[in-house]
């Protein structure tokens, strides 16, 4: 078991004690994830690497509080989340946890910033109030100007900044991205690896999940997974520095 | 999320496929219009009976000779008929307000040039009292003339436009031929509309002895009788009856040769038919809901089955199930409501157009319309709970991985 490092002050965000999920399908038992131990402090970087099949999806899953390991602790924010009940879940994801998807994910016809509102709308806070959260989220990300566009009149870059505009907008504990830059070209790539770099340097969480090594290497540090274990957890030595341009439409 | 975010969230889905939330609501709009149409029609029919029946006298009961049996045929023909012994006897009870034998038959009408078939009534001088009818012009003629057999006649408002039209004098003091024989017209009746087949407009009004030995109508077999009061009707009712089988000298074997009926009889009748009506109307209004209602459902569970990713996407950001479920059940609420809302509008509207180009009577009551709008909101809650649980109990990461 690996030990609980208290570095000077650093708060440990999620700490993750001999987790492990197991599906079943069909008579047969998959181990996905076997007894993994994973400590992230606030105001890291961290990629998570690993080939497919290797449980970093299903560690983002748990992570992101989307799923509950079989068995192990996890704890979010000094949050017991492997204890939770699924409806303390969804107030944990709409609370704590900004999620930034391959995918985009956001609603079709529906403006950028009603889009960014949506965790607001789901915390209960007052349209007003949303409103102006949601504008000043999306100025943030460089889009003060698509405020009311759809997401099928913006680009696919400008679609993940409306994404993390919404991943911010309640002022998460954790970033967690997952792929973020796998639909997008390099120079789009570079602008939003930019971006979460520019958020660390504020002093926010950020979890990157990818296979792409060079986009690993925009984080401080990366976690190797395979066969549902940790292989290895290095400081980056290289790292990568990405300019964020300010507003860039 | 509050219940208005809620209800604006799922506005917006309803509103964005019009096309598909309109054919959806479809089912509901036709049941809803047509119930509230045909209850519009049938309470209209229903209140224009009761009022001309209320018109004639509420307390009116009308004994005819003969006892009308079930299946069988005796329908007066050969009974004994009444007598003026009779009618006195009546006339003795503390129940009873007004008697007025009466023959009627139809009759040819000549004046001047003009000549017309009407219905003639040879009665009492008791008529206006016991059938709650009231003199227009002039006057109805007296107990002497009725003895006298004199040749009077009074005239319904409907005779006047039909035989004094052309000249605008008043048509009393004038004299018309009935079947050939010179009457005065003495008064006019004020109008008392129709009561189901019977219009009361168009009748003369003769004394019954002139009607008996001059226009040979010799067989009494109505009665017309009031009673004191509506609350006195089953009391006088009871001393018709003692009376007349005293009168006839009946045997305690031997059945009534006379029937007594009265107007609360008719209006009873009257009454069940429209009950059966409505009864008939539910059922279609049941079947037409749980028909909208499938249709609801149907589109519902596709509905949630095209948007299982905006499902995930919800979820992912921090929606409950109960915000899912919510935004879900207000969805198909919102479609069956809406359907049941256009329903009653345009239920009213048919019901309206009925009644101003066909001349139907209507009436249009808050009742069927607060039904169909709470059976519409039923339908939307029962319809609704099953797809809008399937969606508020996805998995988040599965509905995320939907494609």
């Amino acid at each position: 078991m690996e030990i609980v490092q208290e570095v000077d002050n650093v708060r440990a965000v999620i700490r993750i004690t001999d987790v492990k999920k197991t599906y079943v399908i069909g008579d047969q038992e998959i181990h996905a994830l076997r007894g993994v131990n994973l400590m992230i402090e606030e105001g890291d970087f961290v990629a998570i690497m690993g080939p497919s099949g290797s449980g970093k999806s299903t560690m983002m899953n748990v992570i992101g509080c989307l799923d509950q390991p079989s068995s192990g602790a996890f704890y979010l924010d000094d949050y017991p989340v492997s204890e939770a009940e699924d409806e303390d879940l969804a107030k944990i994801r709409n609370q704590k946890i900004g999620f930034v998807f391959q995918s985009f994910n956001l609603l079709p016809r529906t403006p950028a910033v009603e889009n960014v509102e949506l965790p607001l709308l789901y915390a209960g806070v007052n349209a007003k109030e949303r409103r102006k959260r949601a504008i000043d989220s999306l100025n943030s990300v460089g889009l003060g100007n698509r405020l009311y566009n759809k997401p099928n009149e913006l680009s696919g870059g400008q679609q993940q900044r409306v994404s993390i505009a919404r991943a911010l907008v309640n002022h998460p504990v954790i970033i967690l991205a997952d792929e973020p830059t796998g639909a997008l070209d390099t120079k789009t790539s570079q602008e939003i690896m930019g971006i979460f770099q520019r958020l660390n340097d504020e002093g926010k969480t950020v979890i990157l999940v990818t296979h792409e090594p060079d986009i690993a290497e925009y984080a401080k540090r990366v976690i190797h997974f395979r066969d549902g274990q940790v292989i290895a957890n290095d400081v980056i030595q290289e790292r990568r520095i990405a300019k964020f341009e300010e507003v860039v439409v | 999320m509050n219940f208005l975010e809620a209800m604006r969230v799922s506005l917006r889905s309803v509103t964005a496929n019009k096309l598909r939330s309109f054919l959806t609501m479809l089912g509901i709009i036709i049941g809803v219009s047509a119930v509230i149409t045909m209850v519009a029609i049938g309470e209209g029919a229903k209140a224009s009976v009761a009022n001309q029946i209320n018109g004639l006298g509420s307390n009116l009961l009308i004994v005819n000779s003969g006892q009308a049996k079930q299946g069988g045929n005796s329908l007066g023909a050969g009974s004994p008929l009444f007598t003026f012994e009779d009618t006195k006897a009546l006339q003795q009870k503390d129940s009873i307000a007004g008697v007025t034998p009466t023959v009627s038959t139809r009759a040819q009408l000549v004046y001047q040039n003009d000549n017309y078939t009407s219905n003639l009534e040879g009665t009492t001088e008791s008529f206006p009292e016991v059938r709650n009818a009231s003199i227009q012009e002039g006057r109805f003629f007296t107990n002497f003339e009725v003895n006298e057999l004199a040749n009077v006649v009074v005239i319904g408002p409907e005779v006047v436009t039909n035989l004094f039209a052309s000249s605008n004098e008043s048509p009393v003091g004038k004299t018309i031929e009935i079947n050939r024989i010179p009457f005065t017209v003495i008064g006019v009746l004020k109008s008392q509309g129709s009561s189901g087949m019977t219009n009361n407009d168009d009748r003369l009004i003769v004394p019954i002895t002139t009607a008996m030995e001059r226009l040979g109508q010799s067989s009494l077999r109505t009665i017309y009788v009031s009673a004191i009061s509506p609350d006195e009707m089953l009391q006088a009712q009871f001393d018709i009856q003692q009376t007349l089988r005293a009168q006839h000298k009946l045997m305690p074997s031997q059945e009534n040769d006379f029937t007594i009926s009265s107007q609360s009889d008719i209006l009873e009748t009257a009454q069940n038919v429209t009950s059966v009506m409505t009864t008939l109307l539910s059922g279609i209004a049941a079947i037409s809901l749980v028909v909208g209602g499938i249709g609801i459902m149907n589109i519902m569970l596709v509905s949630v089955t095209e948007r299982t990713r905006e499902i995930g996407i919800r979820k992912a950001i921090g929606a409950a199930r109960g915000a899912i479920l919510q935004q879900f059940l207000i969805e198909s609420i919102t479609l069956s409501l809406l359907g049941g809302l256009i329903g009653i509008l345009l239920g009213v509207g048919a019901a309206w157009l009925v009644n101003k180009l066909g001349g139907v009577d209507i009436a249009i009551t808050m009742t069927p319309m607060l039904y169909a709008f709470l059976s519409s909101l039923i339908v939307g809650v029962a319809f609704g709970v099953y797809p809008a649980k399937k969606a508020a109990e996805m998995k988040p990461i599965d509905a995320l991985r939907y494609e």
